[in-house]
């Protein structure tokens, strides 16, 4: 086979790998299809990676050994790594590990744009277009890398989930943006030709330019709240789509830049479409300081101060065993305590003695939109019994209790009643219309955005202070006893 | 890269800009999570990249960002796809119950 046939074919393969992920993506919409979706994606990945290796194993020259070596090597312990982390990771810590490999991806990008950078700086390959996707690629690809693992650590709990602010902290991100245009600047005169540098200096620049792009990615998050983080890595899953492309760009290959270009405009979207579920804008997630609770104003009536009434667990047995419509509404308190299956089982229990049992999912119940949804398909919740945001709330009207376990902003009427509070328009589970509520939860702390909630003070309200798997437990017990 | 190959590439780059747009434009919330998931598997497309810079290193410092970039795309393209199934993995039909 000639050398033009085998390049015509490895071109044809990367092209039929785009549209696998063009395809996936689009199954991924709908439940039906979502996996065989993503396995869609999986495949043109494979042949894409394939076909790129037999491809520069082809060329006249070949490849060196050393670089099969890191090819495979870099593979092996990569992938292996990846798959470790990706089988043994708890369905509850999946959203930071997602932030994670959206972190390695994003440094992945810089490092293409650098290297090729090194290989290509001081000879007349160097043109302006490609200094110019140089530096985009290295510092979408480190404002990335470093702001999705302080994301990650925020939710894993390594970084504090509280907005983080240091005296001139505004300061030092808009000085690295300032740093990494400057650097732009730098770096595209000698590409033009319009300034002579050495290699050198060329390369020093290009260094400090990804230092400040580092620096902005961790200033960047850090103000940002815990609540708030699942926008936050959708946003940069969508910056490392555009890393990659620009990567691409570097390298002169399609299907990086399609690839890139499709996950970063279709990344954006998405980070519409969560801000939107949280009726917040992008920029104002952005700006941060979101969820330090003083920025709550006074409570409205009968809140913050007012009294609460525990509930024992014989009480909240019989009005559950006694009802005839039930709503549980799960939280991430029960993800937390790992409470899906309690959860179930008190469902199912409920269910046999004649009670309609349904769940209430709001759209960012959880850590991640979605997430909830998840984790209760783990426990075997069929999934009828979970209903939406939209097409539960005039349920609560009819409902006899509401169960709420482990969920808290969600369910806070402020949302709805008091325009000082922070959570002011997000749209809630009208918990409060149910005829009573039993909330499972530890203590009175209050939840990730740091507020009261007067649900809790309602008279309608009695608090079973447990653990969510060991108040559901009780529960169970209880309720076969009655 | 010749003026041709640059405006080729932006051509494809909008294009595919605009199909990114559309591709996910009515998803239910449910989905969203694994939706972003897949999304961010897809993205690991840059350790073709990393392949790419592998073979045309010729020094130790180039073989060793290489290396990095090729662990790092690995991890992402490994992990992203194996996690997001593992997720959807959950979404499959299940008998009602008698």
């Amino acid at each position: 086979m000639s050398q033009d046939m085998i390049d015509a074919l490895v071109f044809l393969a990367w092209l039929v790998g785009a549209a696998a992920f063009v395809l996936g993506l689009h199954q991924m919409n709908s439940p039906a299809t979502a996996r065989r979706g993503n396995q869609l994606s999986a495949a043109g990945m494979t042949l894409a990676v394939i076909a790129t290796f037999l491809w520069l194993l082809s060329r006249p020259g070949g490849l060196s050994v050393t670089a099969i070596a890191i090819i495979v090597g870099g593979f092996v312990i990569g992938g292996g790594l990846g798959l470790w982390m990706a089988r043994r990771v708890a369905m509850t810590a999946m959203p930071q590990l997602v932030s994670l490999f959206n972190a390695v991806g994003g440094g992945a990008a810089a490092l293409v744009a650098i290297d090729d950078y090194v290989h290509i700086v001081g000879t007349p390959e160097l043109v302006v277009a490609t200094a110019i996707f140089v530096v985009l690629g290295a510092v979408i690809g480190s404002v990335t890398f470093s702001g999705s693992l302080i994301a990650s650590g925020k939710l894993q709990g390594l970084v504090p989930g509280q907005p983080i602010t240091f005296p001139g902290s505004r300061l030092v991100t808009a000085l690295t943006a300032l740093a990494a245009a400057a650097g732009l600047v730098v770096l595209v005169l000698p590409a033009g030709g319009l300034l002579a540098l050495t290699p050198e200096i060329q390369l020093a620049v290009l260094g400090l330019i990804v230092v400040a792009a580092l620096i902005f990615g961790i200033t960047l998050v850090l103000p940002i709240g815990g609540a708030d983080m699942p926008v936050v890595i959708s946003l940069l899953n969508s910056f490392t789509g555009t890393a990659a492309a620009m990567a691409g760009f570097v390298v002169g290959n399609p299907v990086l830049i399609i690839a890139g270009a499709l996950v970063g405009a279709s990344g954006a979207i998405l980070t519409k479409l969560m801000a939107d579920a949280m009726n917040r804008s992008i920029l104002n997630i952005m700006v941060g300081g979101f969820g330090t609770g003083d920025s709550g104003g006074p409570a409205g009536p009968g809140g913050a101060g007012g009294d609460v009434r525990a509930i024992g667990i014989d009480d909240a047995a019989i009005q559950l065993a006694y009802a005839q419509k039930v709503i549980i509404v799960p939280g991430y308190g029960l993800a937390v305590a790992q409470a899906q299956h309690a959860c179930r089982e008190l469902a199912d229990l409920l269910e046999a003695r004649g009670v309609e049992v349904s769940y209430a999912i709001h759209p960012v119940a959880g850590r991640m939109p979605g997430h909830m949804n998840v984790l209760l398909a783990e426990a075997n919740v069929p999934y009828p019994q979970l209903k939406e945001m939209d097409e539960v709330n005039p349920e609560f009207d009819r409902t006899d209790v509401a169960l709420v376990v482990g969920a808290n902003d969600v369910t806070n009427p402020a949302a709805r009643s008091n325009p000082q509070s922070p959570i002011y328009g997000m749209p809630i589970l009208d918990v409060d219309h149910a005829r009573s509520i039993i909330v499972i939860k530890r203590s009175m702390r209050p939840g990730y955005a740091g507020i009261d909630n007067e649900l809790y003070m309602d008279s309608k309200t009695g608090m079973l202070f447990a653990d969510a798997r060991e108040g559901l437990r009780q529960l169970v017990a209880a309720v076969k006893l009655v | 890269m010749t003026p041709d190959d640059l405006l080729n590439a932006i051509a494809i780059f909008v294009l595919a800009i605009l199909v990114g747009f559309e591709v996910i434009s009515k998803v239910p919330a449910t989905l969203h999570t694994p939706l972003m998931s897949g999304a961010n598997s897809i993205h690991g497309i840059v350790m073709v990249g990393a392949m790419l810079i592998a073979a045309a290193a010729d020094n130790p410092f180039s073989y060793g960002l290489a290396f990095i970039a090729m662990v790092f795309g690995a991890a992402n393209v490994v992990g992203g796809y194996v996690v997001t199934d593992r997720m959807l993995q959950m979404f499959r039909k299940r008998e009602p119950k008698p």
